[in-house]
């Protein structure tokens, strides 16, 4: 019952949102008026507010500060032993700090360290808490671009990414972050900048309490569907998620933006229902997700979870089962990745849904900003078939879904199932899959799990393997390198392909992208493709787990 | 190499000779208009084509079937060095697969060899009769350029195309169109076009060539009907795009899962090696038998068979589309510009009515009216003979039968025609003329010639010895069907419109009767191509016919552009297609060919796609069960074993490519309905049907194969 309450009332709320923060969104994407910081902003970086930019220098600008920012951040955590608020903590290794970097700057936050006994204070705030916004401010800012391909006529161009970027961190990110750091701390998460406590224990023994500005990292972390938590347990640490209504409020946030950028989508190619469609394909997928994952860990077999009557294991007793699961689904629908629960512990299939949700190319909602350009992505790869089940060559809002959109689009698609399904054969075919805890299916399953989960940006982990090797670390990182980037340009050329046509008028004889049957060919392409390519993998993982 | 690709000098002729070397292939029945279905006999002839299509460099056009055909030669070699029963079975279905994918497209390239034959008859040695100055000199007629003049006369053939500059003859054309009728060519105007290779009957005239050597009418046909320099279309190549890139998700998911198979294979030691998985992994004959199942094989196989049997169908309606982008081009049209007369309209005016004036009987007007026009032999006055006769029954009289009367023949000057019977004088024409002769017109007349004029059509006044008996209604006669036609039109989200040299209030009232969404009036050709233009801005597709040389802006600017055979060569020359039966309304059938093209690539591309859910059912509990016997659960079919399943999946894969061959030539069923209830009709039959049809295809096959040793 609780646990109906628990997402009924989630869904409800995110319905309440998508118009009014929609429309909010839409307004700061669209608006031209600056404010006194953004124009020292603009001044700053030297850039003309009102100068358009084609898709190559979007392109070229995303990747120069994003390039830019993972040799910031790798420098700070090289020397943060010789800057303030360190803790007293050494310096990161370097593999470790490649692969950090490179985690915050592509909005994975895959945190192959501890939180608590690795980052000091300067580290998560001046670096971590930075990239937390930028890195999200840049998916925003790629779909945005993606859509102004759609509305445009003739232009070619999509805007500016200097504008877009300060704009959105300012607007959106900043000011919903600061509300949400305080509700977070009514709810009892903390913030401070103390160094930790020492207090014993019930047995006995002593433990070292970190502090820290956790409140504000927290918001961010989940508005910009970041994931990287403060301490290593991440949101089943209770200064990070206390209570019942806290990990609700986190939830909210994961989906925030990522349900209500449809809105944006549809106000800005000139027709609402357009975004209906698109969140509606977002909705099904998501409800059918959480349903299955909560169903899965509910009902799960096993003796110990039928003793018990649901599976416990790896879940803090002040969520359960069903607040668990939906945290589960939501934060690998999105491609947030903090946890509050152990997914290594989930039933078989249980745990094969978060696998599933990512491998879904994080489209349902997604991250920000990435899940909707995934998810036009693969509508229009749907529009391709179907418009030619029509009778027409395809189109979608009117642009021709000609030989080279066709051709972005599939490279898109191929980037990460070659990332995770290449990644994980090259781990067990060098060997790098072994320690003591991998064996059998659910060995194969923690594997395939990691690179699902870097390639895709998503940041979570099953656990059960140690990745903090060089090995680890370098795969991983370029896994989530390209897993971020190669989609992005292959997006922004795409949206300059767009921009640069004109549009077709619509007709009798246009398929409709915004009835429910469209909607529902979206979700079955979406399923299919993902099914069909993944099949195999998850065959000799979580299936063959789950049916023994 | 194309006559495109071809350095234009006009001093080359060798490929003019090629042709005519080939000239001598036997004599072909004349072709007929084949249907979709596929005979036998066409199988059986396409099967030399289908085996030399297996070189790779041929394939290499088509990389879903290429690399059905790397993993036939790949599992050839593992049979040959480890044989067994299963090996050789899943090779040989492999070849199979490749070489049914072969027959689909010498099946349908076969279809054009017997048309291009009849063609190249027409292209027989001949020798032209140049005139140099004045002078006739002996020219071979592979040796004709540009601009030359040469003289035909009567039995011989007109050696290259041109315009008729002297003289008239009737010509028969039927080697290119099919219709025996002789034509009438004459020099200027817009019947001056002729076309090598058609035969003159009478007369004799002089033609000055416009084509460059080898690049004639007849050889532009052949090497079409043919499909020898097809080219991929935009949409075929976003499709193959599509197609590559699933090739390559199911190779790498395959290939990936080789490690993982080995892992999982080592961590249960125990369990017993299969046909389909030992110690080193899944076997090199499984692995290709999956990734060939997986790979969108029914479409890679049916997609170029699909883009020339859509020529195809055009030919057969004897339309030729100068280019496949042109025929995808008639499937997104959105706007279709008609000629009023003898598209819309029968062509001529007809009488409608008789409106007696003035205490007249309508009877009395409509004998009048009948005896005036006897010897009138345009449509309009024989239209009037049957208005009279169907009206009120009025028999026909032979004008020889009538004593004493004199007809009085129609000329531009008096502008009415009639009968004079003794002194009975009766007459009928133009208002103006016939009033001025009858001495005047009461308000009343007046009234009803302008109420006529007013709704469209044309009043003829009808008059005897001075009184005026009353008005015959002449009226543009829409088609039947027309308006039908052009409801679904609309349903299929094309707006028609209609070109006509009428004034607009004339225009209009045609317009409104036949349901046109739109028309043009007293449109010029600069208001043609202004109004493509405008509709072009706009961001549609525009579609028109035209014939005349002041057409060819027009029909150039159109996206597709339909000439009439009839026309001029500037006309031909202009469009993207024509249509040898010169027949306008061909438009509309053009319009539903291309878009029956692009649905059936979408509907068998969907089939394909849904189609590897059952595979990978029948396929993955064959290969892992033995390690994991809880995936058995997955094998919901059945299956009789590992070597049975994959090997049935396999068959399948390959049958189901000969199955759907009749499918992809005739093109899936097309009933013009809008975007929405095309898409769920498709979706249900495609779609669904692809998910079920391999469950009970896979289980039927397992049934029969379990009886063979070894499997």
């Amino acid at each position: 019952m609780a646990g109906w309450i628990f997402v009924v009332s989630l869904v409800l709320a995110l319905v309440a949102v998508y118009r009014p923060f929609g429309d909010y969104m839409y307004r700061v994407v669209t608006g031209t008026r600056s404010s006194v910081a953004e124009r020292g902003i603009y001044r700053l970086v030297g850039v003309n507010p009102a100068a358009e930019q084609t898709w190559g220098v979007y392109a070229r600008s995303v990747l120069a500060f994003s390039a830019v920012s993972v040799l910031f951040l790798y420098l700070l955590l090289r020397v943060q032993d010789k800057l303030w608020l360190s803790l007293g903590l050494p310096a990161v290794t370097d593999h470790i700090a490649w692969n950090t970097a490179v985690s915050f700057v592509t909005n994975t936050n895959w945190q192959a360290y501890s939180g608590e006994s690795t980052m000091g204070h300067l580290a998560q705030m001046a670096g971590l808490a930075v990239q937390n916004f930028v890195s999200a401010g840049i998916g925003i800012a790629v779909a945005v671009a993606l859509i102004r391909g759609f509305a445009a006529r003739r232009s070619g161009t999509l805007g500016n990414f200097w504008v877009d970027l300060t704009r959105i961190t300012l607007r959106i990110l900043l000011p919903v972050c600061a509300l949400a750091a305080l509700i977070l701390m009514v709810g009892g998460v903390v913030q401070n900048l103390s160094g930790g406590t020492d207090v014993t224990t019930l047995t006995g023994a002593t433990q070292h309490l970190t502090g820290g500005p956790v409140a504000s990292q927290e918001a961010v972390k989940l508005l910009g569907t970041n994931g990287g938590g403060f301490y290593n347990t991440n949101s089943a640490h209770p200064f990070e998620n206390p209570t019942t209504w806290t990990n609700w409020f986190q939830i909210f946030l994961i989906f925030l933006i990522p349900f209500s950028l449809p809105r944006v989508f549809g106000r800005m190619v000139g027709q609402n229902r357009q975004g209906y469609a698109i969140v509606a394909v977002m909705g099904i997928l998501a409800i059918a997700s959480v349903a299955l994952t909560v169903g899965f860990e509910v009902h799960g077999g096993g003796t110990v979870p039928q003793a018990v009557g649901a599976a416990m294991e790896g879940k803090d007793v002040r969520f359960g089962v069903p607040d668990s699961a939906a945290f589960a689904a939501a934060t690998t629908l999105t491609s947030t990745g903090a946890v509050n629960s152990f997914h290594d512990s989930f039933t078989p299939f249980g745990g094969m849904m978060p696998i599933v949700n990512m491998m879904l190319g994080e489209v349902a909602p997604g991250g920000v900003g990435s899940g909707l350009y995934g998810l036009l992505i693969l509508a229009v790869i749907t529009v391709f078939v179907a418009g030619l089940m029509v009778g027409r060559t395809p189109e979608y809002l009117g642009k021709k879904i000609g030989a080279r959109e066709m051709k972005l689009a599939s490279l898109y698609f191929l980037v990460t199932p070659t990332l995770v399904l290449a990644g994980t054969a090259a781990a067990f075919a060098t060997g790098n899959n072994s320690t003591a805890l991998n064996v059998g299916p659910h060995g194969l399953s923690e594997v395939l799990y990691a690179f699902t989960s870097a390639a895709n940006n998503n940041g979570s982990a099953f656990g059960g393997i140690t990745v903090n090797t060089p090995w680890w670390d370098t795969a991983l990182g370029l896994a989530m390198l390209l897993g971020r980037f190669l989609p992005i340009v292959l997006v922004l050329a795409l949206a300059g392909s767009l921009a640069r046509q004109r549009a077709t008028p619509e007709s009798e004889g246009t398929l409709p992208t915004h009835q429910p049957l469209f909607v529902g060919m979206v979700v079955g392409v979406t399923v299919v493709l993902v099914a069909l390519t993944f099949l195999p993998a998850l065959a000799l993982g979580p299936i063959a787990e789950g049916l023994s | 190499m194309t006559p495109t690709d071809h350095p234009t000098t006009t001093l080359e002729p060798p490929e003019g000779r090629a042709v005519e070397r080939q000239a001598d292939t036997p004599p072909q029945p004349r072709r007929t208009v084949q249907g979709g279905l596929l005979d036998p006999k066409q199988l059986r002839q396409a099967v030399p084509g289908a085996l030399a299509k297996l070189d790779p460099r041929t394939l290499w056009h088509n990389p879903v079937m290429l690399i059905v055909e790397a993993g036939a030669l790949f599992t050839t070699v593992l049979a040959v060095t480890g044989p067994s029963v299963l090996a050789w079975s899943i090779t040989v279905w492999l070849w199979l697969t490749v070489v049914f994918a072969n027959l689909a497209e010498a099946v349908a390239e076969g279809r054009g060899k017997a048309q291009a034959a009849t063609l190249r008859q027409s292209k027989k040695d001949t020798v032209a009769r140049r005139l140099v100055d004045g002078v006739e000199r002996l020219t071979p007629a592979a040796e004709l350029k540009q601009g030359d003049t040469v003289v035909v006369e009567a039995g011989e053939t007109i050696p290259g195309d041109g315009d008729v500059i002297e003289g008239i003859a009737s010509v028969d054309e039927s080697a290119i169109t099919g219709e025996s009728a002789p034509v009438i060519r004459e020099s200027g105007g817009d019947r001056s076009a002729v076309t090598g290779g058609t035969k003159v009957l009478s007369d004799r005239i002089v033609v000055r060539i416009t084509q460059k050597p080898g690049e004639s009418f007849v050889d532009r046909m052949i090497a079409l009907v043919e499909g020898a320099n097809r080219q991929k279309t935009p949409n075929e190549i976003a499709l193959n795009i599509l197609l590559a890139a699933l090739t390559l998700i199911f190779l790498l998911s395959v290939v990936t899962l080789q490690p993982l198979a080995i892992f999982s294979k080592a961590w249960q030691a125990a369990a017993p090696d299969t046909a389909a998985i030992d110690a080193h992994g899944v076997t090199g004959i499984v692995l290709v038998s999956l990734i060939v199942c997986l790979i969108p094989t029914t479409i890679g196989a049916l997609l170029s068979a699909i883009g020339i049997a859509g020529m195809d169908r055009l030919v057969q309606r004897n339309v030729l589309a100068m280019s496949g982008r042109a025929v995808e081009a008639a499937g997104d049209v959105n706007t279709l510009l008609l000629d009023k007369t003898g598209t819309i309209t029968l062509g001529n005016r007809q009488a409608a009515e008789f409106v007696p004036v003035e205490g007249v009987t309508a009877l009395t007007l409509a004998d009048a009216a009948q005896l005036a026009s006897l010897a009138d032999e345009t449509p309009e006055g024989r239209s009037i003979v049957v208005l009279a006769k169907t009206e009120f029954g009025l028999r026909e009289r032979e004008p020889g039968l009538i004593a004493d009367a004199v007809f009085v023949p129609f000329t531009a000057q008096t502008r009415m025609s009639g009968v004079d019977l003794g002194d009975r004088q009766i007459r009928k024409g133009a208002a103006a003329a016939v009033i001025s002769w009858a001495g005047g017109a009461t308000a009343e007349v007046a009234s009803v010639v302008d109420e006529i004029s007013s709704s469209g059509g044309t009043p003829l006044v009808v008059a005897e010895q001075g009184r005026i008996l009353g008005v015959i209604h002449l009226k543009d006669v829409v088609k039947p069907g027309m308006k039908e036609r052009f409801d679904e039109m609309r349903k299929m989200g094309i707006r028609t419109v209609m070109i006509t040299g009428d004034n607009p209030r004339t225009a209009k009232a045609i317009a409104d009767e036949a349901g046109v969404d739109d028309f043009l009036a007293e449109a010029t050709p600069e208001d043609k191509l202004a109004y493509i233009r405008k509709e072009q801005e706009g961001g549609r597709l525009v579609a028109m016919t035209g014939d005349g040389t002041n057409d060819a802006p027009a029909l150039a600017q159109a996206d597709v552009g339909v000439a009439m055979n009839t026309g001029t060569s500037a006309a031909k020359e202009a469009g993207n297609m024509v249509d040898l039966d010169s027949d306008p309304t061909k438009l509309i059938e053009i319009v539903e060919i291309g878009k029956q093209l692009l649905i059936t690539r979408g509907a068998l591309t969907t089939f394909s796609i849904t189609n590897d859910i059952a595979k990978y059912f029948a396929i993955i509990p064959a290969m892992f069960a033995a390690v994991y016997p809880g995936l058995d659960t997955l094998n919901v079919m059945r299956l009789h074993s590992p070597g049975s399943a994959i090997l049935s999946a396999v068959i399948f894969n390959a049958l189901v490519i000969v199955a759907l061959i009749p499918l992809a030539l005739k093109g899936v069923r097309y009933t013009p309905s809008s975007a929405s209830s095309l898409l769920r009709r498709n979706l249900l039959v495609y779609g669904l049907g692809g998910v079920v049809a391999p469950f009970l295809g896979i289980k039927i096959i397992d049934l029969l194969i379990q009886f063979i040793p070894g499997i």
